[in-house]
């Protein structure tokens, strides 16, 4: 079994760290890679051959389990595969791991650690919706690696599903759902309109589920131990354990495993604690948004939680902007990001989010800028386009505005509280 | 005079009258088409459209007149089958069969018109191109079909026409080739 | 007796022709870039004919009227 490189994860100048977790016992993460053997040791033999009944008694049990989607979106698990099972034709299963997210690693992290539960959880998710075969959609970093685990099984005749592995394309938009679909049907990473929605007709017209890999990797344990097990850990109405990217400011950034709703006080301690005071934290991801650093340590990362805020956990996602960074001008710069990585398909993302980027930049430069002209403009695009894009973009501007109002009021005398900008990751040329 | 209003000779009359009514139908409905994808200005681009549909749906009545008051003319055999089997028409057999031909590209075009709702948008847009086929194939047969090119004025319709569909063509091939059509979107 | 209808744009498939806009300004305008705002609200029964008119009328097939439209696949 190869180690544990994974190719390209230094995250901020910083390595990668170890896993972390709080109050339960490791699910998804244990130290170092798992073969096939010490994969099976761990967790027990995967569930196969299930008969029809066993099938339709494993989803309801998913159901029960309340297993949501790792991948951002959120969406019950159990009522996708319901409605991918119910359809009259051969499905396929897409297992995600794109992480096109640039500052996110958990799904790599999860790959090169287990990617035996990966691949349980895709021949779980095949089984159940009558899938015969399961493409595998991996971020380059960890090719691999679930390369070999997938011989590795082949090898061991081990699932009756066939699986084939991808490596994903890079950039923003490619993670998402119809995006990754279209690039394993045609080489294209742009999302497709819906309807026809994917489970009724996807990969070559197949119903197709789409699954985000941690959520898979939740799939291949519940199908082990059961709802209750799953449970045991979170809040009752978000069950269950979700790994967290935690970045920025903190002494120890990594993934970490945690229940859902932990505070958010308490990822950044399990993180090694914050390196410098903190100003505000950019929760969820790029397309999620920014909450000022004050009332934060006490609020649990959960949907629930951070909904007042206009949050969420994201793409499970925490970074720490210190104090001395101005908020600004690293909004401007993820800001342009997203910009370049819109996929070009509809207009008011392709030419509403550059339009927006130059305005945020505006401010962050202490440049006079219009704000009625900015306000119009994430107005004209939020909500307009074919995916959820500019959707994102959109609320992470929102909560800039609002998080660092101080901020604004000081560029606009001209003065600045922080040196340059830089805290986020932001790759250029990324795509295509 | 009394010979015109001859049974047959009005049924000649129509047909000739009808064919050219529908290519210049035919040609109008073609840069309509053209200005509805290229004009500037969203009303222009509407009218356009409209004028366009509306032209194909004059230049279907105008074709069924055509053909049947040339079929049924008594002085000619030509025979209903004709009308869309290419090669099935014992008088001048190629000239009528590029009719033929003409309306099986025509037909098509409109057919998938008419239900693209249901067809969606790719497959109707590629059997759209076969109007650009449809067209020259219809001037052959007026040229070679018909024999009223020596009058003047036809002439000068046929030619309008051509230099009408011709520019059209040439401005849709060139903004084609430089590439697909790009909305401004340049902010105010 | 006509059931509720609402406009829904496919962004992906819009170009920002515009014609829409034009034929139907009761209900459609446009963005600064030249792309359809249509609003989320019923299409009122006086405007239908029109609406399914200009649902017509769109050179891309990128505007349709149906019951309780908006958003994209969220479930996806």
């Amino acid at each position: 079994m190869t180690g544990t490189r994974l190719a390209g994860t230094r995250l901020a100048g910083t390595r990668l760290a170890g896993t972390r977790l709080a109050g339960t016992r490791p699910r998804l993460l244990y130290p170092g890679p798992a073969g096939l053997i010490e994969h099976t040791a761990r967790y027990g033999p995967p569930p196969s051959g299930l008969s029809r009944p066993q099938r339709e008694a494993l989803i309801a049990e998913v159901d029960r389990a309340g297993l949501t989607g790792r991948g951002g979106a959120g969406f019950p698990t159990a009522r996708k595969l319901a409605a991918v099972a119910a359809a009259h034709s051969p499905a396929v299963v897409v297992a995600n791991g794109t992480e096109g997210e640039p500052a996110s690693i958990k799904d790599r992290v999860l790959m090169a650690r287990s990617p035996h539960l990966v691949l349980d959880g895709a021949v779980v998710a095949a089984e159940l919706t009558g899938a015969g075969r399961a493409v595998i959609v991996v971020h380059r970093d960890v090719r691999e690696i679930m390369d070999e685990a997938a011989a590795e099984r082949a090898r061991a005749g081990l699932d009756r599903v066939r699986l084939e592995v991808r490596t994903a394309a890079g950039g923003f938009v490619a993670g998402q759902a119809s995006a990754v679909v279209r690039w394993v049907e045609r080489g294209v990473a742009a999302p497709t309109a819906t309807p026809p929605r994917l489970a009724q007709r996807g990969l070559r017209g197949a119903p197709t589920l789409v699954q985000n890999v941690e959520t898979l990797a939740h799939l291949a344990l519940i199908a082990r131990y059961g709802a209750a097990w799953f449970r045991s850990a979170g809040t009752p109405a978000e069950p269950g354990t979700m790994l967290v990217t935690v970045l920025g400011a903190v002494r120890e950034p990594g993934v970490l495993e945690v229940g859902t709703g932990t505070p958010v006080g308490q990822l950044l301690e399990l993180a090694g604690g914050a390196s410098a005071p903190p100003q505000a934290l950019l929760l969820g991801g790029y397309f999620g948004a920014w909450v000022d650093a004050a009332g934060a340590p006490g609020l649990p990362f959960s949907s629930a939680g951070l909904a007042d805020l206009g949050a969420g956990p994201g793409a499970g996602l925490v970074a720490a902007l210190p104090v001395g960074v101005c908020g600004l001008a690293e909004t401007a710069r993820v800001v342009r990001y997203l910009a370049g990585e819109s996929a070009g398909q509809c207009g008011p993302c392709r030419f509403g989010l550059p339009a927006i980027a130059e305005q945020v930049e505006q401010l962050a430069d202490r440049r006079s800028a219009d704000p009625w002209l900015l306000w119009r403009w994430l107005g004209q695009v939020d909500g307009r386009g074919g995916c959820a894009h500019p959707d994102g973009a959109v609320r992470l501007v929102r909560s800039a505005l609002r998080t660092f109002g101080a901020e604004l009021e000081r560029h606009a005398a001209g003065r600045c509280s922080g040196g340059p900008a830089g805290l986020l990751p932001v790759p250029s040329g990324s795509r295509r | 005079m009394s010979s015109v209003l001859g049974g047959s000779q009005a049924l000649w009359f129509v047909s000739r009258a009808s064919g050219l009514a529908v290519l210049a139908g035919f040609s109008a409905a073609v840069v309509a088409g053209v200005a509805a994808r290229l004009g500037p200005g969203g009303r222009l681009r509407l009218a356009a459209g409209e004028l366009h549909r509306t032209l194909a749906l004059f230049c279907v009545a105008f074709l069924a007149l055509h053909v049947a008051t040339a079929i049924l003319d008594p002085y000619i055999k030509i025979g209903w089958a004709a009308t869309v089997l290419p090669l099935a028409s014992p008088y001048r057999t190629l000239a009528i069969g590029l009719g033929a031909l003409a309306v099986d590209l025509g037909g098509a075009v409109l057919v998938t018109s008419l239900v693209r709702q249901r067809l969606g948008y790719r497959a109707w847009r590629a059997v759209h191109w076969l109007a650009y086929l449809a067209w020259p194939t219809a001037l052959w047969h007026a040229v070679t079909a018909g024999n009223d090119l020596r009058i003047w004025w036809v002439a000068l319709v046929l030619w309008g026409c051509t230099a009408a569909v011709g520019t059209a063509v040439i401005t849709r091939l060139l903004s084609r080739l430089r590439g697909p059509a790009l909305p401004d979107g340049a902010p105010p | 007796m006509t059931r509720p209808a609402r406009l829904r744009v496919d962004f992906i498939a819009c170009d920002g022709r515009g014609l829409c806009a034009e034929a139907l300004p009761e209900l459609i305008t446009l963005d600064d870039w030249g792309f359809p705002v249509v609003s989320g609200q019923d299409v009122p029964p006086r405007l239908l004919a029109d609406a399914r008119a200009t649902v017509r009328a769109c050179p891309r097939l990128a505007l349709g009227l149906d019951a309780g439209a908006g958003g994209h696949d969220r479930s996806a």
